[in-house]
């Protein structure tokens, strides 16, 4: 079994917009190929032009239709990828160590070089957020790009992970989270962002964002008024008469 | 961002060496032409991400963009030039060399062109070299050219030019950073992927209401704030009520239709004669207006405000005239149009359509933005501020491909007119070149003369019955008919109706088929099954009906596998382009631009690019503008050509860093420089608009100055919008008997009904032949985020988020018909029967089933494994839908396209659907393998292990 640290100095995490994230499976592929060559190369596709391909990605779009009684059904889409628990299952579960929480940041990691393919941690994730490598035989997971956003072979302004650089609709955000004047826990005050199933005891560093309410009836203007209660045509092109003189 | 970390057990790399080199070209993963960063390492593809500088995408880059890699070293890639061997269809082929392939080529064409250039049928699909290709085909002397707009967003774009001098996407963009109301028609994902994402995410960020009118919730639909589940083909039913609801309060901005629209000038009030319902125009032929003050006829140009937009007035010349605002009142203030009268039909409640309309008011009128500049109108009128209307619009391929489609995308632009919000601050914006009025475009061309070039280009805009390509006895010139009375205003031709017409010899028969890029014989024709057996098709003589077909496409796909000579094109990582703007231009509101791609990788096997071969070709041909006084080629290749091609003097396909010093731009001599400069600015070259002259610029004598200095016009060319669209009324007056060209008779009352100069709403034609009782259901598509049509399937990754797609049936429809979740169905229509899985879906309009496009493959293509999900379980819905509406009995059979530009009505398609007993092995119908003359795919993908720490 494998220690997690008592706490960490930074939690580094994501803040994900579910009211602003159209499914579009961006930041699911700039996740893959970031990182297919990178701190957990490869992310192998097994049968990748067959019949049933399978890889490993460690970052994942699912959609869900959303009905309710007295409203239109609705579609939210759900990017999901580890959410670098405080109290992380998949860490303490490790029978080699090769799960680890790092104390600088709150990074959750896998060293594939101690890692034997055992399972046991996606087993214990309640979020399903574990990649077995189809190919490789070990586990994968979100780095939350831990190869970029310290890497100063690239510029300042891209180290931060792939999935956030790529975001099409900005619905994808990055930052320490156990700073309270940091504009990601700015933006978790203000919109109530939320931990995902915090029932699990889990503690998640990334929150998500709730999508705002829909097809909320706007009363403010229900309706415009016919003009001056006669709205024939003749009547309409009467008020153009008096409209026009106003234009001058 | 982070702080430094203490050392680590697990003797972490936080360092890693990233790239060798960053090359900065153009995406082609679709045709959003964003700028990307392709970081190559050890000689590979690293990774690629978006370009932060780049106009399009900011930065940002979508799932097909990040997937490029997998297309680069796609196992699906052709590796050399290819003689057909086996049948057609086979995909039994001999490698042959380049040579070879080009000397085969030049003796099927060579003698078409001395003898019947109109024989050779040249059409390129997704094509992004239009000013090439098509000058080359004008060079070569056929009529028969066009690229695929025809089956894709024609309407969009045609009624965009025809009303307003540009449309959306290529041609403008809501101002998204002042607009503060947004609704956006029939979208899911876009040609303007990217942009449009970006945009949304801006509103979102300012807290402006997205209304999103689709029939299906997902996508951008799914966070618009607002979702309208239209019934599809109504679309233009439910703006017209919009326009209803404005017009019977006076919520139009009247000085904008005075200054920048046709709304008060004079329509001929003839009925009778040959004049009726055109406008009136004075000796000069100028249009004239009512002057309310002098009470007089003056000239559009001399009277603005003063202007009467109602009224019955006496010309000097004897007739009488009324303008076109009052006939505008008159018919969308008649009940027909009332939101009570739409509701039904549209699948929209009445009080819905009010309080859209009342917060399209409310926006533009309460919440008006103003600019402070000094600008300077076309009519010489000083001005101090920009107005702005903070509404805006965007639409493209739900609206329009329905054969009602051009009168709905013309009556998306009468709203935006009316409330005046075309090029005012946070409005619809047009990105330059455009506005451009529809009259300085070219008028199509199909003069041929044997052993010549074309008599001028081959698409543009007609504006009457008198500039139609028809010969004496009133056939079509070209093979797909397009510019005759089938569809007079086809500006993109008609692609999917090529191979049909050339199968059944009319309105003549051809020799050779060459095809760039469209994939024919799968997704991008109606009635897939029936074209795949036109090309098979046969004389008596044992010669195919359409004896040569010449395929260039860098891919193993279906309509390959029907070629009888393969043009193995480069990947776009490999090869020069350009986004010109001589044709389909990248920019923004407020800067003009173009880009480029160019080789950032060497091939790795004998192909070459398109581009290229095709000038290669041109010389081999001899072809006037690709080979000298000697004969020897102009043109090494396509860069060359780019570089050093002048369409008029000083202007070329790229604008950016012209003239011998880089320093010149628009117009300026070839600079042999000029392809470095762009790769040195990242792939792409922009300037900005000059302060005061951002908006009005169909007004703005600053924009249009600017306009001409840059190359952009000719001269001055101020857009008056038509909200009454005179050329339409030309056809009509044609069809009720008027002028020397006349439609044929069972054309004449479709046109008289549908060719109004003011829009009108008419029913989707297919809902109007069939028993609708007996085909209940709509059926259509949408294009999937992460998958650009047929493309995406041989990709290791796309294919794993699109396998297979599934048909998804509203809640209502499955419990009707005893469906449930998992099920599989047959999907019925007038046309055929396909066999698809099903799921359950709420989020829909109550009657539209719906899949996802281009998903289905034939066994066999894109060298997927024949039992692929995409060949077993995916599927085409094309397999319903007839180029040709069903037989009515008076011997004619009615193309299934809009009956004014062409373009086909995918979504005009109505179905049945019932439960099949038992799930069948595969979707039906399912085809025989086809070969691939290429390398089997590797069973598995370990990309990017040779760098695993």
């Amino acid at each position: 079994m494998t220690a997690l640290p008592k706490k960490t100095a930074q939690k580094l995490g994501l803040v994900i917009d579910l009211d602003t994230c159209v499914g579009c499976h961006a930041c699911v592929v700039s996740c893959k190929e970031w990182n297919t060559g990178g701190y957990p190369a490869p992310l192998s596709d097994e049968d990748a032009y067959g019949a049933e391909p399978v890889g490993a990605w460690l970052n994942r779009v699912h959609s869900f239709e959303v009905t309710a009684p007295d409203a239109a059904a609705r579609i939210v889409h759900f990017p999901k990828s580890c959410l670098h628990c405080d109290n992380a299952p998949c860490v303490t579960v490790c029978p080699t160590g090769s799960s680890y929480k790092r104390e600088e940041d709150g990074i959750v990691l896998v060293d594939e070089d101690l890692c034997i393919g055992c399972g046991l941690c996606a087993w214990a994730c309640p979020y399903g957020a574990r990649e077995m490598d189809p190919v490789d035989g070990v586990m994968k997971k979100c780095t939350l790009c831990v190869d970029r956003i310290y890497n100063d072979n690239l510029a300042e302004e891209d180290r931060e992970p792939a999935c956030v650089r790529a975001c099409p609709t900005r619905a994808r955000h990055f930052g320490d989270l156990n700073d309270p004047d940091s504009a990601v826990s700015k933006l978790v005050a203000d919109r109530g962002g939320y931990d995902l199933m915090p029932e699990q005891g889990t503690k998640p560093v990334n929150q998500y964002l709730p999508p705002r309410p829909r097809d909320a009836d706007s009363t403010r203007t229900p309706r415009l008024d016919p003009i001056d209660g006669d709205a024939t045509p003749d009547g309409i092109l009467g008020w153009l008469d008096r409209a026009l003189e106003r234009l001058g | 961002m982070p702080h430094a970390v203490k050392s680590d057990p697990h003797r972490l790399d936080l360092k890693p060496h990233v790239s060798d080199e960053i090359r900065k070209t153009t995406c082609y993963m679709c045709a959003c032409r964003c700028g990307i960063d392709v970081h190559i390492r050890d000689g590979r593809i690293r990774y690629i991400e978006g370009n932060r500088d780049h106009p399009i995408n900011k930065g940002a880059l979508c799932a097909k963009g990040s997937a490029g890699i997998m297309q680069h070293y796609s196992p699906a890639r052709l590796q050399k030039p290819l003689r057909r061997t086996g049948p057609r269809g086979s995909g039994e082929f001999e490698e042959i060399e380049w040579d070879e392939a080009l000397e085969t080529a030049v003796s099927w064409l060579e003698p078409l062109r001395d003898n019947a250039p109109e024989k050779l049928a040249f059409f390129t699909g997704r094509d992004q070299s239009q000013s090439l290709t098509g000058w080359w085909a004008q060079q070569f002397g056929t009529p028969n050219y066009a690229a695929h707009g025809g089956f894709c967003s024609v309407n969009m774009a045609t009624a965009g030019i025809y009303t307003i001098g540009g449309s959306f996407w290529e041609f403008g963009e809501p101002d998204w950073e002042r607009t503060c109301y947004f609704m956006i028609f029939g979208v899911a994902e876009d040609h303007d992927s990217n942009p449009i994402k970006l945009g949304l995410s801006r509103l979102k960020e300012r807290g402006v209401k997205i209304v999103g009118v689709n029939p299906v919730r997902t996508g951008y639909n799914a966070i618009a704030d607002e979702w309208i589940g239209i019934t599809p083909g109504t679309d233009g039913l439910f703006i017209l009520a919009l326009v209803h609801e404005l017009i019977r309060a006076g919520k139009v901005d009247l000085d904008y239709l005075l200054r920048y629209t046709n709304a008060a000038q004079l329509v001929v009030d003839a009925p009778g004669t040959d004049g009726h319902g055109l406008l009136a125009r004075n000796d000069d032929g100028e249009v004239l207006v009512w002057d309310r003050r002098a009470n007089e006829e003056r000239g559009y140009r001399d009277v603005s405000t003063g202007a009467a937009l109602k009224g019955r007035y006496r010309l000097r010349d004897g007739r009488t005239a009324v303008p076109v605002f009052e006939h505008l009142v008159r018919q969308y203030a008649d009940t027909r149009y009332s939101p009570d009268a739409v509701a039904a039909e549209t699948g929209v409640d009445a009080a819905t359509i009010r309080r859209i309309a009342a917060e399209l008011a409310h926006t533009a009128f309460e919440e008006r933005i103003e600019v402070a500049a000094e600008w300077t109108d076309w009519r010489g009128e000083k001005h101090d501020r920009f107005v702005g209307r903070p509404v805006s619009f965007h639409a493209m391929r739900g609206i329009s491909a329905h054969s009602n489609g051009f009168q709905t995308c013309r009556a998306l632009h009468v709203l935006q007119i009316l409330l005046g919000a075309i090029d005012c601050p946070g409005g619809f914006r047009f990105k330059p070149p455009y506005p451009k009025p529809s009259t300085i475009h070219p008028q199509p061309h199909g003069g041929v003369t044997p052993g010549q070039a074309l008599d001028g280009p081959h698409l543009g805009f007609l504006h009457g019955p008198e500039d139609l390509l028809v010969d004496d006895d009133g056939r079509a010139l070209r093979i797909d008919k397009a510019f005759t009375w089938d569809a007079p205003m086809s500006a993109h031709g008609m692609l999917h109706m090529v191979i049909a017409n050339a199968v059944a010899g009319d309105p003549y028969e051809i020799d050779t088929l060459f095809l760039f890029m469209a994939n024919m014989a799968w997704n991008s024709s109606m009635n897939t099954r029936d074209v795949m057996r036109m090309l098979e098709a046969k004389r008596d003589d044992g010669e195919y009906r359409i004896p040569h077909i010449i395929c260039s496409d860098a891919f193993s796909s279906e309509m390959v596998a029907y070629a009888d000579l393969v043009l193995p094109d480069t990947i776009y990582l490999e090869r020069y382009d350009a986004m010109s703007l001589l044709d389909r231009p990248i920019g923004e509101a407020d800067a003009v631009a173009d880009s480029i791609r160019w080789p950032v990788l060497e091939p790795d096997r004998d192909v070459r690019p398109f581009q290229s071969v095709l000038l290669d070709l041109g010389a081999r041909l001899g072809l006037p503008g690709m080979v000298d006084a000697s004969g020897a080629p102009t043109y090494k290749d396509y860069a060359d050509y780019l570089v050093h091609h002048e369409r008029k003097p000083g202007i070329g396909p790229l604008a950016g860093f012209r003239g011998r010093d880089g320093e010149a731009s628009g117009r300026g001599e070839p600079n042999p420089d000029q392809l470095r400069r762009d790769i040195e600015n990242g792939g792409y070259w922009l300037e900005h608009v000059p302060e005061g002259a951002a908006f009005y610029r169909m007004a703005n004598v600053a924009y249009q100055d600017w306009a001409v200095a840059k190359g952009l016009v000719d001269k001055p060319s101020p857009v008056v919008f038509n909200l009454y669209l005179e050329p339409l009324r030309r056809f009509q007056l044609a069809a009720e008997g008027h002028g020397p060209a006349q439609p044929p008779e069972h054309l004449r009352e479709r046109v008289r009904r549908c060719f109004t100069p003011l829009p009108e709403w008419y029913a989707p034609f297919e809902g109007g032949e069939i028993d609708v009782e007996e085909y209940p259901y709509h059926a259509i598509t949408q294009r999937p985020a992460a998958m650009y049509h047929s493309w995406g399937s041989q990709n290791a990754w796309l294919r794993q988020i699109h396998g297979e797609n599934a048909m998804y049936v509203p809640g209502p429809i499955c419990d009707a018909v005893g469906l449930e979740d998992g099920d599989w169905a047959w999907i019925t229509s007038w046309h055929g029967r396909i066999c698809v899985p099903v799921r359950r879906m709420q989020a829909v309009n109550e009657k539209t089933l719906w899949t996802w496009n281009a998903i289905g493959k034939r066994k066999g293509a894109w060298n997927l494994s024949p039992d692929a999900p995409e060949a077993t379980r995916g599927f085409l819905l094309n397999h319903l839908i007839n180029e040709l509406l069903p037989p009515k009995g008076d011997g004619h059979r009615y193309a299934n396209s809009d009956p004014i530009t062409g373009q086909a009505a995918w979504y005009d398609l109505r179905v049945d659907s019932e439960k099949a007993d038992g799930p069948p092995a595969e979707a039906e119908p399912a085809f025989g393998a086809q070969k691939n003359a290429l390398p089997r795919a590797p069973k598995d993908v370990r990309y990017g292990s040779e760098w695993d720490q």
